[in-house]
């Protein structure tokens, strides 16, 4: 795909059926999620408009944009989170697994239990550390003995980096971690179901530097089993762990591309303000 | 134009002035509050006390045959004005249960009169002059004494003041407010779950939240009428029975109930719902895993003093027949029953003298209870307490 400067700002062909305008060739390709025509309202205002991606398993998906572009209100379409507020309508197609998420049939609860959540601000339950993680397993049937439960405790929290440092104390309130500490647990919280998709809203942004750049390697670590799309403020978080990245305008997925492609050419005159810090 | 700090100062003087002066007058407020509180306090620690003292004598008692017939007989003449005539009637029936008291005569202390009662706490008493002297000479040879009446907590209300007792109110009290509690608590909890969890935010639901917050404002005694019209009269509920008081009570409570509950439920913040949602919790066990648990003592703390306040309640209780006369102590909740408040107010109408001490009593006894019912709210929502 060789786009010219004079191309620059006009939106992309690649756009319309949700491809990446440049692949990544070490990036896995099978289809995660494939989303078309998405719009979305808040009563009368619309904040997503015409979305088309198609989001690739194991891999990295970051979503950039000013505040106010729609990335998170689109990453909370993917789990239905959006179902809480009762004034949001949408239409289109967001489809995993050859189904339809937000059709009848589909129970947002199952849908929640495949695609696991991480917020911007950690959230543990006010619950003992092990009963954070053990909760919603239990919950869902995954295990029911507690040598299987307390097995998965360990693993989870191994994945999320967290076992050393919490292994003497799990029967402690998870609120009296620290900051990154919490945020870890909740990965952990989100990784114990096994979903196929973690969905992280600016999972960093009440960290301090050295809580995120754990968090990172840890997001680094986890897309060799998960598929993440992660919302960012922060672009250089983007370049550092997006295989993919999206960047979103005032509703409009206005470019994606290959992290790569994104930072040093891309392709929309917007992308490339946005990114060279002309705005945002 | 510049100003120095002593134009500005100037200035200031009137504002410091006001401030001051409004400081004082609230302190004044707080104060005067204090006093009011002490001096009811002091009052009814001087007037109810003496009511948890009961006066004794020591006299011969006779357990002949003539007095198995007569049991005032039991007693001699002089005394026998002076002896609680409740207590002599007692006697037959001491020595049926235990026929060796037949023929027998001792020293005894025995309940006194109220009369000689009043008469020993120096107050005013229809004891004549004679009646006096015996009083007199007995307490001199220390055969005349005020002890520790346990019968106050153990007996149900008597027309002699001697022998009144709150036993039959407070077992009356503490079964209208189980009925109470068993009604009111899980109905008003869920429908607070069900208006802040699960309702859609609506004309329908707006009104349904204006009218409860309006039935918290109603009159009590507005209560104790729908009461006697939905209960006694439509459903046939036993008149005067801790069931139509609970249930009663219960309709006054529920608006407390539901209203502590939403505001518990709404001070649970919602990033613990988003990550219950988020882990695939259904909206129910988000409620019953995530913020119930976290918004208990909230809902606890507001339904004891829900509780306390309809535990002081007189009003509604008088139009279902709670305000009785009822000397035993009630066995289930579809006996006769009065309850504390309102065995309060039928002592305060006595005419005797006597019963003016089992009113302040009554009050001290009903007051222990709420003080310890708020605290133990306290206590709770101390010890519930977590953070997020």
């Amino acid at each position: 795909m060789d786009m010219k400067v004079a191309d620059r700002g006009v939106t992309m062909s690649g756009h319309d059926t949700g491809q990446p305008v440049t692949r990544n060739e070490q990036a896995n390709h099978e289809l995660s999620i494939r989303v078309r025509d998405l719009n979305l309202w808040y009563g009368d205002t619309q904040a997503l408009k015409n979305i088309n991606i198609d989001v690739f398993q194991k891999n990295v998906t970051a979503l950039i944009g000013p505040s106010g572009c729609g990335k998170s209100t689109f990453l909370r379409c993917l789990n239905r989170m959006n179902d809480l507020i009762p004034s949001v309508r949408l239409d289109g197609l967001i489809e995993m697994d050859g189904r339809d998420v937000n059709e009848a049939k589909m129970d947002e609860v199952a849908l929640r239990r495949r695609v696991g959540m991480v917020f911007q601000k950690p959230n543990p339950f006010p619950k003992s550390i092990y009963e954070n993680i053990a909760y919603a397993p239990r919950m869902h049937d995954l295990v029911s003995r507690k040598a299987d439960q307390d097995e998965l405790v360990e693993k989870a929290l191994r994945e999320a980096g967290l076992w050393n440092e919490v292994k003497d104390k799990l029967q402690q309130p998870g609120t009296s971690l620290s900051g990154g500490q919490q945020q870890r647990l909740c990965i952990a919280r989100a990784i114990a179901v096994q979903p196929d998709v973690i969905l992280m809203d600016e999972p960093t942004s009440a960290l301090d530097p050295i809580s995120t750049a754990t968090i990172e390697d840890l997001i680094d670590k986890l897309k060799q089993d998960f598929t993440i799309i992660t919302v960012t403020h922060n672009m250089q978080q983007a370049a550092r762990v997006a295989d993919y990245t999206a960047f979103f305008h005032l509703g409009e997925l206005v470019e994606y591309n290959d992290t790569k492609t994104m930072f040093a050419n891309p392709h929309t005159k917007k992308a490339e303000d946005y990114i060279t810090g002309r705005y945002g | 134009m510049r100003q120095s700090f002593d134009d500005i100062s100037a200035q200031l003087k009137g504002r410091h002035r006001k401030s001051a002066r409004l400081k004082w007058m609230s302190m004044g407020a707080l104060g005067l509050a204090g006093l009011f509180l002490v001096f009811f306090f002091t009052d009814m620690l001087i007037k109810g006390l003496p009511a948890f003292q009961q006066a004794q004598i020591q006299v011969q008692v006779d357990y002949s045959e003539r007095a198995q017939q007569l049991p005032l007989a039991a007693v001699e003449e002089d005394v026998r004005p002076l002896v609680s005539r409740g207590y002599l009637r007692l006697i037959p029936g001491r020595m049926e249960d235990n026929p060796d008291l037949l023929g027998t005569s001792r020293m005894e202390w025995v309940l006194a009169d109220g009369q000689v009662d009043q008469y020993l706490k120096g107050h005013h008493t229809n004891l004549n002059s004679k009646e006096q002297s015996v009083v007199d000479q007995l307490a001199s040879e220390g055969r005349a004494e005020l002890k520790f009446d346990t019968n106050f907590f153990t007996s149900g209300d008597s027309k002699m003041p001697e022998l009144a007792g709150i036993a039959s109110a407070a077992m009356g009290t503490v079964m209208t407010l189980l009925v109470t509690l068993a009604v009111a608590f899980p109905i008003g909890v869920m429908t607070a779950v069900y208006l802040e969890e699960f309702a859609p935010d609506n004309r329908f639901t707006q009104i349904i939240e204006i009218n409860i917050n309006n039935l918290a404002a109603i009159p009590s005694i507005l209560f104790g009428l729908l009461g006697l019209a939905i209960f006694i009269n439509f459903f046939g509920v036993p008149r005067s029975s801790p069931l139509v008081g609970g249930l009663t009570l219960a309709l006054m409570t529920l608006p407390v109930i539901i209203i502590a509950t939403r505001t518990a439920l709404r001070s649970v913040p919602d990033t613990i719902r988003h990550a219950a949602f988020g882990v695939g919790c259904s909206r129910w066990q988000v409620v019953r895993d995530h913020v119930l648990p976290v918004s208990m003592p909230g809902i606890m703390t507001g339904s004891i003093i829900g509780l306390a306040q309809a535990m002081g309640e007189t009003a509604p209780l008088i139009i279902v027949g709670m305000v009785a006369f009822i000397p035993d102590v009630s066995a289930t909740i579809t006996d006769a029953a009065t309850v504390l408040p309102a065995q309060i107010f039928t002592w305060a109408g006595e005419p005797d003298r006597a019963f003016t001490e089992k009113t302040a009593g009554g009050i001290l006894v009903l007051l222990t209870i709420l003080i310890a019912l708020n605290a133990t709210a306290v206590v709770l929502r101390k010890k519930f307490e977590r953070r997020w």
